[in-house]
């Protein structure tokens, strides 16, 4: 019983990470960058939503609404002022940018909303389904049917609809997708557009399991969630969702049985141990380079 | 090659000059108790940008990982230090062994963190070494090490298994790491390790060894197809590099009375890419110089106070976006071309 | 075909590929049933050669026919499914693309590959890097070893580069070069190996037509100089018919015919791949000799094209594969 609660709250913390990694996976495959800002996007959505809700007293709902067109909309800008200039550029150059973009936004989140930590409101309540004898928390089913949902309709619009076969274009070949006709400068806002919508539902989500709320909230899960992407295969989507449900899962179990201090440890050995047999990650494709 | 060369004497000239300036004008009581403070931090960052450039823009490899070897050098070394300080009564001796061990103990684990590594390509090379910079942290947030005279004693996770005899003292105390280090390190001690450090890159860059690992990253394919064994080549740049940064991690902890494991954490990590990319890729006398001005920046910008870091940010997304964008690169060239320079070497 | 220029060479016989002077000597190369599949494809099979000691040899096809992949075969960038390797009589198997370059091949890629930050001189000093005799402390230490194994290869390189009269590009980056020069970069590099058997992957691609002779007239003299084996996939067929004593025609991964310039030009076999089908003997003997006008004549661009226009505007041209 012990082991199916764990296996539950790492599913729950998986789910999390997923919906992070499922941001960092469409940009990395679409701008092939890797967009360090992508973690304080989620603490932005946060804040968003807290403010929202804490002092304009929105209803929950309202208050994840603004969150995300705030940070669909920050996405967006971010992406035209800081990465589109530098299409052509090394793309350490572009790295380098992206870590100046989370210095800013954290600095910009400190001196707006000071450092000290806000206390996040549930958003669906306290809630608990008792199972025999498993506890189930409202939050814990919640961003599991979230991240669920978030999954299958991303899926659908990859493969379905007319935009997700552009950024699948773009995301293969961005110089014969433009022939084809395809808008690529506007393919790629579109996906950090979703990527940063997703972004604030997932802030809103990690709020939610851990109520605490400062400026470099977004950091570490958005490592977490980075690591889970390439864990997956940095590129695929199904990846990252597989990604991010394991750490979330190891790392709980780490947690659990190894030690609380050292499950970043296990964490990042078990990375390391499934790039090593896996070069590309679990979904990931290895491209041999043409000779 | 006259270029290579000029570059690698501007180098050697900066850090001579710098030093003898501020010798001077310490000799002279014109230097403030922050400037003097700051001396040895910007030595060991100035090491620190020009090892992993050796990783990054030399070997061409982005390892994001790399204040895990200045981790492992300033917990070796200043342990070393602490347990030397009866047997080698002299400071300077005792600094310059405590850099050799951190030194060494950081090639070690470079050596140890690059057969896994250096079989992987690009992004997941960078991910592998951001894990592995994060589980050394872990591991010394969580180690616990004492001597006495029966040697060592190591425990993980709590100090409660360790009874030491009469005599002996904790050295890392877990996340509290080590505490009251006699501050040994000096301006001049940095200097002779900067001096050294560029000694061994200009040395190792201008032999058959630095040809073949340029040669690696500019086409790995034709690199093989003339018989340069990859592995051993990326590894001797690796091991290199790591040691240099062990060694700049020893002069680095030993410049405060405490360090921790958190002090060389992620965020160091990149500080220290953004050092050498700021600097130039391959550049040497750059990665010298964005170390010194960035090291100084955050303190210049302390009469701003709160908005200090938040112009840092700025400061370093319109640095990138002014180098790099592809409107401003043909301003950039185009200047370059009315000046007669070529100044190709500085791009690599 | 071939025209003596100051060397000892005998002509060659027309049944043999070998040519007859390397006749008692060990082959410099020899595969056996090579073969590789790509997901079910058979890229390259059944690939039988023997290369002679001093022997020039061209692997020619139609694009797409595998001829790449042979030389990808031959540097183990790709492990064949089947069959052996015999290089000097020493099986390759298993062995590192970096072994097989110490082992004794060197070779060039159709898209050039250089160490575009480094010099020309450099580029070819990395390939001297198995012959250089000083360890990495000799190097940091600049150690006696150190600037005698320098200047050793640094005079080697010079030497190299005369055959292409290259010596004044020594300290210019390779990355700056113009294109046939960077292709006569690639070409001293793979050199620098002291390689026993030299694979050219179309060396006169984007040369012009005097680059092109003097290319003729280099591998000559790198063959008689350097006493070593060439193989060349080149589609400038002014070329291949010139240079090489021995041709090999590859299409859909299997040899269709070996011999001599002479017989190659006439096989109908040859003709039909490049030319597809044509109606009956008398045709395709007319389409041979037209092909061959045509390759002679057009010393640059695109060969098969132009030949094949020319079987067109006669109104004999079958349809092309």
């Amino acid at each position: 019983m012990r082991f199916l609660s764990f296996l539950i709250s790492g599913l729950s913390l998986g789910s999390i990470y997923a919906i992070i990694a499922l941001g960092y996976t469409m940009v990395y495959g679409i701008a092939k960058m890797l967009n360090f800002a992508h973690g304080d996007v989620i603490m932005v959505g946060s804040y968003i939503c807290f403010f929202a809700m804490m002092r304009y007293n929105l209803p929950p709902v309202v208050g994840v609404i603004l969150a995300v067109i705030v940070c669909t909309i920050l996405g967006m800008v971010i992406e035209r002022t800081a990465y589109k200039p530098l299409r052509q550029a090394p793309s350490l150059a572009v790295l380098i940018t992206a870590i100046g973009v989370s210095y800013f936004l954290q600095n910009a989140a400190l001196l707006l909303w000071t450092s000290s930590p806000k206390v996040f409101p549930s958003i669906i309540g306290n809630g608990k389904i008792q199972l025999g004898e498993l506890t189930i928390s409202h939050v814990t089913l919640l961003t599991v049917a979230v991240c669920l949902v978030i999954m299958f309709v991303l899926t659908w619009f990859t493969g379905n609809t007319r935009m997700g076969k552009a950024m699948r274009a773009c995301s293969e070949d961005k110089g014969a997708a433009q022939l084809m006709g395809i808008d690529v400068n506007g393919t790629i806002s579109m996906t950090f557009a979703i990527g940063s919508g997703l972004a604030a539902i997932a802030g809103v989500l990690l709020c939610s399991a851990y109520p605490t709320l400062v400026p470099t909230t977004g950091s570490m899960p958005g490592i977490k969630a980075f690591t889970a992407a390439v864990f997956g295969g940095i590129g695929s989507i199904p990846g990252a969702f597989l990604g991010g449900l394991l750490l979330g899962v190891i790392e709980t179990f780490a947690k659990a049985y190894i030690s609380t201090q050292l499950s970043d440890a296990v964490v990042f050995s078990v990375l390391i141990i499934v790039l090593l047999v896996r070069p590309a990650g679990l979904l990931g494709k290895v491209i041999n380079e043409k000779v | 090659m006259k270029r290579k060369n000029m570059n690698k004497y501007i180098s050697f000239a900066l850090i001579i000059v710098a030093y003898a300036v501020m010798m001077a004008l310490s000799a002279a009581g014109k230097t403030t108790r922050s400037m003097q403070g700051m001396l040895v931090p910007i030595c060991a960052y100035i090491v620190m940008a020009i090892s992993l450039n050796l990783t990054v823009g030399i070997l061409g490899e982005l390892s994001l990982g790399h204040a895990g070897f200045m981790s492992m050098g300033a917990f070796t070394g200043t342990c070393a230090a602490i347990m030397l300080t009866d047997s080698v009564p002299s400071a300077g001796l005792r600094l310059g062994l405590s850099m050799v061990i951190g030194a060494v103990f950081g090639g070690i684990v470079g050596f140890l963190i690059g057969i896994p590594v250096l079989r992987l390509k690009g992004d997941y090379l960078a991910i592998v070494t951001l894990a592995f910079g994060e589980i050394i942290k872990s591991i010394f947030n969580n180690l616990y090490l004492g001597f006495d005279k029966y040697g060592l004693h190591l425990q993980l996770l709590s100090e409660k298994g360790i009874k030491l005899e009469e005599g002996g003292r904790m050295l890392i105390q877990g996340a509290m790491g080590i505490s009251k280090i006699k501050k040994i390190s000096t301006f001049t001690a940095g200097f002779i390790l900067i001096i050294l450090t560029l000694f061994i890159v200009y040395h190792l860059v201008e032999s058959r060894y630095g040809r073949a690992i340029m040669a690696i990253r500019d086409n790995r394919i034709a690199a093989e197809s003339v018989g340069v064994d990859v592995t051993k080549y990326k590894m001797t740049a690796f091991v290199i590099s790591a040691a240099m940064a062990g060694a700049a991690g020893a002069l680095f902890a030993q410049n405060y009375s405490t360090i921790t494991a958190n002090k060389f954490d992620f965020n160091t990590s990149i500080l220290i890419l953004v050092l050498v990319v700021l600097g130039g890729l391959g550049n040497i006398t750059g990665s010298i110089i964005s170390a010194t001005l960035l090291t100084i920046l955050p303190e210049a910008l302390r009469g701003f106070a709160t908005y200090r870091m938040l112009v840092y940010a700025i400061v370093l997304i319109v640095v990138m976006l002014f180098t790099n964008a592809s409107g401003t690169k043909i301003l950039i060239d185009n200047i370059k071309a009315r000046f007669g320079g070529n100044k190709e070497e500085e791009e690599q | 075909m071939y025209t003596k220029d100051g060397s000892n060479l005998v002509p060659v016989p027309s049944n043999a590929v070998i040519p007859e002077r390397d006749i008692n000597d060990m082959p410099a190369l020899e595969c056996k049933n090579l073969g590789i599949t790509f997901g079910g494809l058979h890229a390259v099979e059944n690939f039988n050669l023997t290369i002679g000691r001093t022997e020039i040899a061209g692997l020619i096809g139609p694009n797409g026919a595998g001829k790449t992949t042979v030389f990808n075969l031959l540097t183990n960038v790709y492990q064949p499914t089947t069959g052996t390797i015999l290089l000097n009589g020493m099986d390759t198997h298993g062995m590192s693309t970096a072994q097989v370059s110490k082992a004794g091949i060197g070779r060039t890629f159709q898209n050039i590959r250089l160490f575009n930050n480094l010099t020309v001189e450099e580029n070819i000093m990395v390939a001297m890097d198995k012959s250089m005799k000083y360890g990495l402390f000799d190097g940091l230490l600049r150690l006696p070893g150190f600037f005698r194994e320098e200047k050793k290869a640094h005079q080697k390189a010079l030497e190299l580069l005369h055959i292409f009269e290259m010596e004044n590009v020594a300290s210019h980056r390779a990355g700056s070069l113009p294109y046939g020069a960077q292709r006569r970069v690639e070409i001293v590099r793979a050199l620098a190996t002291d390689p026993k058997v030299l694979l050219l992957d179309e060396p006169a691609a984007g040369m012009n037509p005097s680059e092109t002779a003097d290319l003729m007239a280099n591998i000559r003299k790198i063959r008689d100089t350097f006493h070593i084996a060439v193989v060349l996939i080149e589609h400038d067929m002014n070329l291949v018919m010139n240079v090489c004593e021995g041709l090999c025609v590859l299409n859909f991964g299997r040899i269709i015919a070996k011999g001599s310039p002479a017989e190659i030009q006439k096989n109908p076999t040859v003709i039909e791949a490049y030319l597809g089908k044509s109606h009956s003997k008398g045709d395709s003997d007319k389409v041979s000799d037209m092909l061959i006008d045509a390759i002679v004549e057009n010393r640059n661009g695109s060969d098969t094209e132009s030949a094949a226009k020319l079987v067109q505007k006669s109104g004999k041209g079958g349809k092309r594969k």
